[in-house]
């Protein structure tokens, strides 16, 4: 379970397995949510709740295949 | 930021005022050295920031170099209110006629400096202003323009003194106010101002208090001192509560959530925003409320930090509530403090809705902010209420007058 209490952050598996995808997105987000790891791409839960909501994400990845969700907001999801 | 005796002096004198013959000494030798130059009775005093010297013994007159060794040696050991002496003053005992009173302050009120003089110096200048009004004389100045030694000659002489006396103040109370000025003083005091027999003036005893936020641009005048960057030289040791402050706020680069100080209400304060802490600690006293702390937060601190320094003051013993208060805010997130407090609530299991007396954070990202707030059921306030209504409904939780 996360322990994060206002962000969940998900990203499509075929994606996350992506080395160059997940380069890209430990590269863009501002507060280190994404780390490339060995098999791709690793949500850093500890830093969930640090989101911005800068949407930087959803520009390097393929559309629809990351999801920034609101917990707060009846799980809006960014973006959408 | 306070300055010992001896280096009140040094600034005193780097002004251009005259000062007795003296010098500092750390040990019984390098005093009985200073006494020997000074070759004549001298005054040992101990240098410690603290008031009651003369009360606690850490005055000592000495007739020659060998006395003035043995004094030394005395104070040097002797503890003045928690404060052990940094050193000794030994200063030539100087044969006085009259002693008067020169000071410059900041009024807060009129946001102006104020010459003080009074013909009555050697006392507490309060009880003098109490008991013999009629012996001070005050003079705001301007900071912006220009100062002229004409100020200085019409508050002396606006206390009768003419001739000769009158000519050898002017000087010296117009480099007292330029000093201020150029070293960003808070308080820069001369007491007493001894007139010698041959009429000539010196200062014998120097009191200067420095704005703490000037010590970057200080930095040359502190040099040549000696004040290291590492002294604080704040009028009380930070508590370990204040200490945690330090450290939330050292966990990362983003922002400010920190500069705690410790006091004793029950109702923790995280608060911020270019002034509006100030505000806003004061608008809680005036309600009738009891702050716990005064703290600042703003720049856009991270979640963690936020949340640090919320979970800090909650935990602080005797606090029932917190008041997460900032004027409107642009480079902070609404948002992201809004996470922070609640996260913090949460993490320590409290009800947010119930920790959290108010919020009132209005600008930046207000929306999400509020959303958040609604999820938790806190009780928040946008910008159609003033920093004061915000800080009267936390008292008014806290005080069971309202829930
Ligand atoms: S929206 Fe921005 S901060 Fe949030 S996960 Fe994406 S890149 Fe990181």
């Amino acid at each position: 379970m996360s322990a994060a209490l206002f962000i969940d952050v998900q990203v499509k598996e075929s994606v996350a397995r992506d080395p160059e995808i997940a380069a890209k997105l430990a590269e863009v987000c501002p507060v280190d949510i994404f780390r490339a790891g060995p098999g791709g791409v690793e949500i850093v839960q500890d830093n969930l709740d640090e989101c911005v909501l800068c949407q930087l994400c959803l520009r390097v990845a393929p559309a629809g295949s990351v999801k920034v969700i609101k917990l707060y907001d009846d799980g809006a999801v960014l973006g959408a | 930021m306070r300055f010992f005796e001896y280096e009140s002096r040094a600034v005193v004198a780097k002004a251009g005022i005259p000062v007795t013959k003296h010098g500092f000494a750390r040990s019984p030798e390098e005093a009985r050295t200073v006494a020997e130059q000074i070759a004549g009775p001298v005054v040992i005093k101990s240098q410690v920031l603290t008031g009651g010297r003369m009360k606690a013994g850490g005055v000592q007159f000495a007739d020659n170099p060998d006395e003035a060794a043995r004094h030394a040696e005395h104070v040097l050991d002797l503890e003045i209110n928690g404060h052990m002496p940094r050193g000794v003053l030994v200063d030539s005992r100087a044969s006085v006629k009259h002693e008067y009173y020169a000071g410059v302050v900041w009024d807060g009120l009129r946001k102006q400096p104020v010459m003080l003089f009074s013909d009555m110096g050697g006392i507490d200048i309060e009880e003098v202003a109490e008991q013999h009004p009629d012996h001070v004389a005050r003079a705001h100045f301007s900071t912006t323009r220009p100062f002229s030694d004409w100020q200085a000659k019409q508050l002396v002489a606006s206390l009768g003194i003419t001739g000769s006396a009158l000519n050898r103040l002017t000087p010296i109370i117009a480099r007292l106010a330029q000093l201020f000025l150029r070293y960003d003083m808070t308080l820069a005091e001369i007491n007493p101002l001894g007139e010698l027999e041959d009429g000539s003036f010196v200062a014998l005893d120097a009191h200067m208090d420095m704005e703490n936020e000037a010590r970057p641009r200080q930095k040359a005048l502190l040099h040549e001192l000696g004040v290291g960057d590492e002294e604080t030289r704040q009028a009380r040791e930070a508590t370990p509560f204040e200490l945690a402050g330090e450290e939330v706020d050292a966990q990362d680069h983003r922002g400010v959530a920190g500069n705690v100080t410790e006091f004793d209400g029950n109702l923790g304060l995280v608060i911020g925003a270019g002034g509006g802490s100030l505000t806003l600690f004061d608008a809680v006293r005036a309600h009738g409320g009891q702050p716990a702390n005064y703290c600042e937060i703003g720049g856009n601190p991270s979640v963690r930090k936020a949340c640090g320094l919320a979970k800090l003051v909650l935990q602080k013993p005797g606090v029932d509530k917190i008041a997460v208060m900032m004027s409107i805010v642009s480079n902070t997130r609404v948002d992201i403090v809004a996470r922070g407090v609640i996260k913090a609530c949460v993490e320590l299991g409290y009800d947010p809705a119930e920790k959290i007396a108010i919020f009132r954070i209005p600008g930046a990202w207000e929306d999400e902010g509020f959303k958040i707030l609604e999820k938790y059921g806190v009780e928040y306030a946008d910008r159609s209420v003033s920093l004061h209504g915000a800080a009267k409904r936390a008292v008014e939780k806290i005080q069971g007058g309202a829930s």
